[in-house]
């Protein structure tokens, strides 16, 4: 299945769309395709082991996460306001019953909490959408744009009902990509959800919302409408909220689903800082897009992994609390080991990706002049060290509480090396992934 | 003249429910209220000139939706008190408060543009054209399609107990 999903998103190499337009194949719905089949099947191979807790539906598992999978593909490659969102839905929706799965008390809170929070949210975009498409009549992207400039707008504050669109909108796909002030939801759900879901939410969820956020804000709102100014500045006063709060309540917690939670919220926070960048720049700025591009592919593979070194050790512990992981480097070398390496790229050290990824969007955000949100994102990241070394720290150097090894599946560890293999790979052969990921935001078709 | 009073008739009676509906510590008249709430978007569909949005409206809210959060709160025991006080009132107040003056603010300083075109007489040949004809919206349709099937999955994976029975009540 997987494999079969592979073939398929590297077979074309042209720009194709189909149902008039509406779907599109370019080379940023390729990309984003292509990481989506990736951590789905990441996620499915690291939940072998994961699964036995369920006594039943261990199919309807997997069925979900491949039609969330659907989903996000559709996320990325449309381009028309309508089939956004119903494939936003289809993605949501199944996630909404994959946090409930465990169906224990925590389980079901988090399900819960998701599916009434994503409602609200949904509904949110869903007037946003409304407001865009009573200003411009139409929902398609690219004809937006063109009403847009046919407005001649001085700027947003000229047409309050568009500023209010592009705010609902930003707030709506904020939810889904864990921004502040939208990330209440995030520790709870990530904690309650069965630990191979909570991957899956904070990876390919988050990827999905920044692919629906940069096709709608570059193709609809994008350069060289004027009004990509004052969404980019938006933009950037949340990413500089988002990463902040992140880190600071990262540092407080004991649980390491609810850490890497917070974690996840701050990494929205740096991608956002290329999004901004995207909505200052002009059309033909290429860095801030592909930029944004590498960084979430170096933030998939490094989260992936911690989680799925997670997933082997809280089996065998029964726990996710942080003092739990201590001495693990004798317990479990080998996963201890793929899980420093992932952490040490959340956050961006060498030789892992984690730190191309950050030099890379830093230095778009630069060339745009978000000179002060560059030095703010840099302190963030030391700020991140402080609870990213911890955890290493007290997996090697603590005292394991017991001899017991901690058994792993086949599955479970081909997962984890294909993660730090890709972590390793991008962290050392920057260059060509960077020259992918710029050649696939050329091909951004409008 | 007479589409104007039943629009302000209809507007009055949807915010009413509506703030019943949340405000109302009785779930079950809140339930009652929200078909009522449902009924009266209807009404202002029909003002709108869609009919056919207006018959689908009251076929799957009122007919289904409402009745089946009704059903659902007969089959749950004690839920009837509800609506506990929450220290978050008085924020919330002010913020939808805020949320509302925005956005009444800005949808009335907006120059809208109105089509010169007008209304169809009965919208539903229209919308089947638009949906499944040359050029249409056939992709979100099929789409949907499979976001049902995704519910569906859920709702039986949900409800359904570990053992194989089915939960009751």
């Amino acid at each position: 299945m997987v494999s079969a999903g592979l073939a398929l998103s590297l077979w074309s190499g042209e720009v194709a769309t189909a149902f008039n337009g509406m779907l599109v194949l370019d080379g940023p719905a390729l990309f984003f395709k292509f990481l989506f089949v990736v951590s789905a099947g990441l996620v499915i191979l690291s939940s072998a082991d994961y699964v036995r807790r369920f006594q039943r539906f261990q199919g309807e598992y997997y069925a979900l996460i491949l039609l969330s999978a659907t989903g996000m593909m559709l996320m990325a490659a449309t381009r028309e306001l309508l089939s956004i969102y119903v494939s936003l839905e289809l993605t949501s929706i199944s996630l909404y019953v994959l946090a409930g799965f465990l169906k224990d008390e925590k389980s079901s809170e988090a399900g819960l909490k998701y599916l009434l929070l994503g409602a609200i949210a949904s509904a949110v975009l869903l007037y946003g959408m409304a407001l865009v498409f009573g200003i411009t009549g139409t929902t398609s992207l690219a004809a937006i744009a063109e009403r847009i400039s046919a407005l001649s707008l001085s700027g947003l504050a000229g047409t309050p009902a568009l500023l209010m669109g592009v705010i609902l909108i930003v707030a709506g796909l904020g939810f889904k990509i864990a921004s502040v002030p939208f990330q209440m939801w995030v520790p709870d759900v990530y904690e309650g959800a069965p630990t191979p879901v909570t991957a899956y939410l904070s990876v390919a969820s988050k990827a999905a919302g920044f692919a629906v956020l940069m096709r709608v804000f570059f193709t609809a709102f994008g350069p060289p409408l004027e009004i990509g100014a004052s969404w980019g500045l938006l933009l950037a006063v949340l990413s500089l909220l988002t990463m902040t709060v992140g880190n600071v309540a990262a540092i407080a917690q004991t649980n390491i689903k609810r850490m890497l939670g917070y974690s996840s919220i701050s990494h929205a926070g740096y991608l956002i800082v290329g999004v901004a960048a995207m909505g200052l720049g002009s059309a033909a700025d290429v860095w801030s897009r592909s930029s944004v591009l590498f960084f979430l592919a170096s933030y998939t593979f490094a989260n992936l992994g911690a989680f799925t070194a997670i997933i082997a050790i809280s089996n065998k512990t029964g726990s996710d609390e942080i003092s739990d992981f201590s001495g693990m480097a004798k317990r479990a070398p080998v996963l201890t080991l793929g899980m420093s390496l992932c952490l040490l790229s959340l956050l961006g050290l060498p030789p892992t990706a984690g730190l191309i990824a950050k030099v890379y969007i830093f230095n778009a955000a630069v060339h745009q002049g978000l000179m002060w949100l560059v030095v703010a994102a840099v302190i963030n990241s030391v700020i991140s060290a402080f609870y990213y070394m911890r955890v290493v720290r007290i997996m090697w150097l603590g005292t394991p509480s017991s001899e017991e090894k901690v058994p792993s599946s086949g599955a479970l560890r081909a997962a984890l090396v294909i993660s730090c293999l890709g972590v390793l790979l991008l962290g050392i052969l920057p260059g060509v992934f960077i020259r992918l990921a710029e050649a696939a935001v050329k091909m951004f078709a409008s | 003249m007479g589409v104007t009073i039943a629009f302000w008739l209809l507007a009055i009676m949807c915010i009413i429910s509506a703030l019943a509906v949340v405000l109302g510590r009785n779930i079950f008249r809140a339930a009652l209220l929200l078909a009522l709430l449902f009924f009266s978007v209807a009404g202002l569909y029909i003002i709108l000139n869609a009919d056919f949005l207006a018959a689908v409206q009251v076929l799957i809210y009122v007919g289904a939706v409402a009745i089946l959060v009704l059903l659902a709160i007969m089959l749950t025991r004690d839920v009837t008190a509800g609506g506990a006080l929450n220290k978050f009132r008085l924020p919330a107040l002010i913020f939808s408060l805020l949320l509302v003056m925005a956005l009444v603010y800005s949808v009335l300083s907006t120059p809208w543009q109105i089509s010169p075109q007008a209304p169809l007489e009965t919208t539903t040949a229209a919308l089947g054209e638009k949906l499944f004809g040359e050029g249409g919206f056939i992709l979100p349709v099929e789409v949907a399609a499979v976001l049902l099937l995704a519910s569906a999955l859920g709702a039986i994976v949900l409800v359904k107990e570990k053992d194989g029975k089915w939960k009751s009540g």
